[in-house]
């Protein structure tokens, strides 16, 4: 089994699809040459050529559109943009646009496009190049969403996307780029919309995305020294939502904690804890925790960054105090 | 350029049909305005009266396999493009048997097996996908033209620069219409454009650039037939720029206080695209009467098959978000 970066495994997916299939092509800014701002898609070029790896001008309205427009016409690109702040740029063609094309047809359009994109906080980018802006797009019916948080998940699931037949939005989180894990010689798909139970537990059901779900692990093991056993789950995809799984997780601990990087006001969390407390009322023996970042934008200042994200530490004390409150209801 | 020329001559025949298919749109969007006002339509209606010549001019140069991107005024493109009446107007009625199912309206006209890949309800919202469908016909080395329709108050918008920079730059077979009826809604040429000459704003990324008249349905043609031979022998994408008329208001129900009753008259009486051509053909008036009623008939059908068509059920609503 070769063991691969969550970088790696980006471009082993990508480059995958590229072999197999002509109507497979990436486009992005600085994808070519210098192989993208995380240099995700180097070498590509060179295995591909320039009209397979397509180099745009700082044109992410454009580029988003000119990937949804050659999705249309069947063909599967994938569109690298560059941070995920500048979705914003491109939120136009991927909401009004790609997101709608099916429906208002009647079904006649099919719109196969994947956006990968990146961010996250950690190395002190400020407030335009760090933000997690998941929510916005698991709120556009006609969108699925997706952020994978390992090398074996990030490769199978970026697979998937690129062969689903609707807009993905396909979220990479910076800080993981180097991590490693040996993944199998054969590339397995891994369907849209199941999630991953990392960690079995019985005390507590820690629900975490994207770099969360590492902090949420460490959390775990932290917490077992304290006896008290924790499940660590991850979505992996945001929408469509594995909530079967989610659920279920909780009525066996009684107890829930959601996490991710993004804000906490508002979150993909914040959905998690409706869809929980729904299902699993009755079986709910403390009101769900919820961690996120503060409602600020990222500082710059490493110190103030540090403190508004959330990290391992923060998850341990939610596990903590979700613990700390007493029974009453379970099964 | 003999070639072109001699590609863009139209029989009187021909010319005659162009003339039954204008018509065939001022009397559809006469009834739509009609019907409307009756209260029998829901939505957002926008007609295209004075723009026929245009609609019929582009589509008619088109080869099967060539595509279109609308706008907000899009149901003479939509007619021209192939979709029948009756299934326009049985999607204006929101019925499943329109040719968008009932999910769309006047706003979100699709016809994909005819080539049309959507009006489009946000201005310059087609464009980078022309951009993106046309790049799909080069990687493929299909001879396909991708046409998206657009008018002045489009110009302004970031994604009609966008599309223009990267279609130019990737060299793909696009062509870019520009129906240029001198009003963004409400808002004159001269409040939303410092230029005049919007060509220039083509020009500027390179692009080949043709004008033409387009209340006058044979140059709009022969325009388009040139336009489209560059484009599809490789050399690039083309700018048509259309000078045209929008003979009524922005909306249905648009009373343009911003345009002053001798000006509506004027626009009326000088920029008809329909008068000019009619004497062109020569046709008396019994000819004329004669071919009106049958288009007026066959528009008079299409409102009687949209409102026996099908209402969709209320949870219809759920089907088509995701493939």
């Amino acid at each position: 089994m070769p063991e691969l970066s969550y970088r790696e495994a980006v471009r082993d997916a990508l480059s995958r699809a590229m072999r197999q299939d002509d109507d497979v092509f990436i486009l992005g800014e600085d994808i070519a040459e210098m192989g993208g701002s995380m240099g995700v898609t180097q070498g590509m070029l060179d295995e591909f050529g320039p009209e397979r790896v397509r180099n745009t001008p700082i044109s992410e309205i454009a580029l988003a559109g000119a990937a949804i427009g050659a999705a249309i016409q069947g063909m599967r690109p994938v569109a690298e943009i560059m941070y995920e702040d500048f979705l914003t740029l491109a939120t136009e063609q991927i909401v009004n646009q790609a997101a709608k094309h099916r429906y208002m047809s009647g079904g006649q359009v099919t719109v196969p496009v994947t956006f990968r994109t990146q961010g996250g906080a950690g190395w002190s980018p400020g407030a335009q190049h760090a933000q997690q802006l998941e929510a916005w797009f698991v709120h556009i019916p006609g969108l699925k969403v997706v952020f994978p948080s390992t090398p074996t998940d990030v490769r199978g699931l970026l697979w998937s996307a690129i062969y689903d037949d609707n807009p993905v939005i396909f979220f990479e989180h910076r800080t993981l780029y180097g991590i490693k894990e040996e993944v199998p010689d054969e590339l397995e798909p891994i369907p849209i919309g199941k999630a991953r139970v990392h960690r079995e537990g019985n005390d507590v059901t820690v629900i975490a995305t994207g770099r969360l779900v590492h902090e949420a692990i460490a959390a775990a093991e932290e917490a077992e020294k304290n006896g008290i056993s924790v499940e660590v789950v991850d979505p992996r995809t945001l929408q469509p939502l594995d909530e079967e799984t989610l659920v279920e997780s909780v009525k066996k601990t009684n107890r829930c904690v959601v996490a991710h990087e993004a804000v906490t006001r508002m979150g993909f969390g914040a959905e998690v804890a409706a869809v929980i407390q729904y299902q699993a009322f009755d079986w709910l023996d403390a009101p769900i925790e919820r961690v996120g970042a503060k409602f600020t934008p990222l500082p710059f200042a490493p110190v103030m960054e540090e403190w508004c994200v959330p990290h391992a530490n923060d998850v341990l004390e939610a596990i903590k105090r979700t613990v700390a409150r007493e029974g009453g209801g379970g099964d | 350029m003999a070639k072109v020329e001699q590609r863009g001559t139209l029989s009187q025949e021909e010319l005659r049909e162009f003339f039954r298919e204008m018509l065939l749109i001022r009397r559809f969007e006469e009834k739509v305005e009609e019907r409307f006002r009756a209260g029998e339509l829901p939505g957002f209606l926008h007609v295209a009266i004075g723009q026929e010549a245009v609609a019929v001019g582009v589509c008619r140069a088109l080869e099967d396999g060539d595509v279109i991107a609308s706008t907000h005024r899009a149901h003479g493109h939509a007619l021209a493009k192939g979709t029948t009446p009756n299934e326009l107007m049985a999607e204006l009625y929101g019925k499943i048997e329109g040719c968008s199912h009932g999910y769309g309206g006047s706003m979100h006209l699709y016809d994909v097996e005819r080539g049309n890949l959507g009006a489009n309800a946000v201005v310059g919202g087609g464009l980078p996908q022309i951009t993106g469908a046309a790049l799909a016909f080069k990687l493929r080395g299909e001879p396909r033209v991708a046409v998206a329709f657009f008018g002045d108050g489009a110009t302004n918008i970031g994604s009609f620069h966008e599309a223009l920079n990267l279609a130019q730059l990737w060299q793909v077979p696009a062509l870019f219409v520009l129906e240029d009826n001198k009003w963004a809604e409400s808002t004159p040429e001269s409040q939303h454009s410092p230029i005049r000459d919007l060509s220039k704003r083509a020009e500027a990324f390179g692009m080949t650039a043709i004008k033409v008249d387009g209340q006058d349905v044979e140059a709009v043609y022969r325009a388009t037939k040139k336009a489209l031979e560059h484009a599809r022998s490789g050399r690039g994408p083309v700018f048509l720029h259309v000078d045209t008329y929008r003979l009524t208001g922005h909306y249905i129900g648009d009373p343009q206080v911003y345009r002053s009753k001798e000006e509506q008259r004027d626009v009326r009486e000088r920029h008809d695209p329909l008068p000019p051509l009619r004497a062109k053909l020569e046709l008396s008036d019994d000819e004329f009467e004669t071919l009106d009623s049958e288009v007026q008939d066959v528009v008079d059908a299409a409102v009687e098959f949209a409102k026996n068509g099908t209402d969709p059920k209320p949870e219809d609503a759920l089907k088509n978000v995701y493939a």
